[in-house]
């Protein structure tokens, strides 16, 4: 089985065939984790290099263990220790880590746009690991998955997003995710944070977050950068506070059964109260812990096809 | 290939025998049953370590844990595919520390998925003993590795093939014989 794609770089387009051979696999890596030995030794042999341009903790450590748990060699780099520092481009510092044999790249940049950017000038396989506001392919896979895992289906389930969507880059990638899964997708946030003509993704949009819960299944909540105040976008975070953050009185609204996600990092009392984001509806923990197995699925489907070593020939006998 | 002319090598009542001499073969060579475990290979392997199991528990009474495995991830070759293999899920819910595993796989060809199983076997712990046991071994190894309990040897050549058939799979049980 393969997927469309030789490389991961947004959920855009991705069909949900391509999907549901992800959460299968998933399925298989989750268990995997779960071992006395929580490691395979199918990547033996690929070298993985992580560029983090952007700084990350849970993703970064996220794909990190999952390339380990595949035995896969590593290489990582993040901006303020490396030759980046001294000015180098992005395309020459991918083609000299390329020329020393690199199969696959992890890619987190500030700007829009940046992986499928490499994707075009090398070789190598690129995986997405958020760029800019665009896309965080991985994040919404185990946001869909850890959301299939509890309800069994994705389909007719009604989902809100809350918070900043315009500078999100989970926001869009969820968006296209559980709309191709087949769920109702709404989204919610002060008219500054939301994006222009977003009612085209085929989302219903909210100012009010009484009124966009009612019903719902599914709350993700978005981390709101404290920047956005100093961008004018914002009056005061006391304002966002109030309007916004997701407190134990607002879910008597929402569907029984339901769930409250959240990418990561928190600012607890922010975007959401401390209450609601220990209760025992939220999910937020094991979106963690799939992380790791749904990023072993993306990066073994990827792995295959690798070209010739000696091994190759060896092998045809 | 465009003729292959299958020659039916065993039926269903030679699979069925085949079985029951395994089992009896099991429980002789050590001394009965206790602590021990049937993992069966996916996915015919799988089928037979199942209705091992049902033999050895009609001749001795116990019922054994019963686990599957899907190798796919332990074999040697997963990066040179073009397409990845689907991985299945591997099922073994019990402990294999210091237990008997009766490995089984319907056919013994290369040698490597049984290398694979092996490595997989020993990262969910440390058995007392992994013994083997294939309803086919056809020949050809690549790597020094040998059965325990061996349904039937055939002696082939590199361009025939061993098919064997399940019920739960195929319909019938047989194994058939084709190529040059």
């Amino acid at each position: 089985m393969r997927l469309k794609s030789r490389h991961l770089l947004g959920l855009e387009g991705v069909s949900r065939q391509d999907i549901e051979l992800i959460f299968n696999t998933g399925v298989t890596f989750k268990e995997i984790l779960s071992r006395d030995i929580p490691k395979v030794p199918t990547l033996r042999g690929l070298t993985i290099a992580n560029l983090f341009y952007e700084p990350s903790t849970r993703t970064r450590f996220s794909f990190e263990l999952a390339e380990k748990r595949l035995s896969a060699d590593t290489v990582s780099f993040s901006t303020n220790t490396s030759s980046v520092q001294k000015g180098e481009t992005l395309k020459d510092t991918v083609q000299n880590i390329e020329a020393m044999k690199v199969d696959m790249v992890v890619i987190r940049h500030q700007a829009a746009g940046a992986p499928h950017f490499l994707a075009r000038c090398c070789d190598t396989k690129v995986i997405n690991a958020g760029d800019g506001a665009h896309e965080h392919p991985t994040q919404a896979l185990l946001d869909l998955f850890t959301v299939r895992e509890k309800y069994k289906k994705i389909d007719g389930l009604r989902v809100v997003i809350v918070g900043d969507i315009k500078y999100s880059r989970v926001a869009r990638s969820d968006i296209w995710g559980f709309k191709t899964m087949g769920a109702e997708v709404a989204i919610c946030g002060p008219t500054t944070l939301l994006p222009y003509e977003v009612e085209k993704m085929g989302v219903k949009v909210y100012n009010r977050l009484e009124a966009a819960l009612e019903g719902r299944d599914i709350v993700i909540v978005l981390r709101i950068q404290t920047e956005r105040q100093e961008m004018g976008l914002l009056p005061t975070i006391r304002e966002y506070v109030n309007r916004f953050c997701l407190t134990p009185p607002h879910l008597a609204g929402l569907r029984e059964n339901f769930t409250i996600m959240h990418p990561g990092p928190i600012n607890r009392g922010v975007e959401i109260s401390p209450e609601v984001a220990d209760g025992p509806y939220s999910v937020i923990l094991s979106q963690v812990t799939n992380g790791v197995a749904i990023r072993m699925a993306v990066l073994y489907l990827l792995s295959g096809g690798r070209l010739p070593n000696s091994r190759r020939k060896a092998r045809a006998s | 290939m465009e003729s292959d002319k299958l020659i039916q090598i065993m039926d269903e009542v030679a699979v069925a025998r085949t079985i029951t001499r395994i089992a009896h073969e099991i429980i002789e060579r050590n001394g009965g049953v206790g602590d021990m475990v049937i993992i069966g290979i996916r996915t015919r392997g799988a089928i037979l370590a199942d209705r091992l199991a049902s033999e050895i528990e009609r001749i001795e009474k116990v019922t054994l844990p019963i686990g599957v495995m899907d190798i796919t991830l332990y074999r040697d070759d997963v990066q040179n595919k073009l397409e990845q293999p689907l991985v299945q899920k591997t099922e073994i819910l019990f402990q294999v520390a210091d237990k008997i595993v009766i490995l089984v796989d319907d056919v013994l060809f290369t040698g490597r998925t049984a290398r694979a199983a092996l490595d997989a076997i020993i990262d969910f712990g440390r058995p007392r003993s992994i013994q083997f046991a294939v309803l086919i071994d056809r020949g050809h190894r690549e790597l020094p590795i040998r059965a325990d309990y061996i349904g039937k040897s055939l002696s082939t050549t590199l361009e025939e093939k061993v098919v064997v058939k399940i019920k739960e799979e195929d319909g019938i049980d047989g194994v058939l014989l084709g190529g040059r």
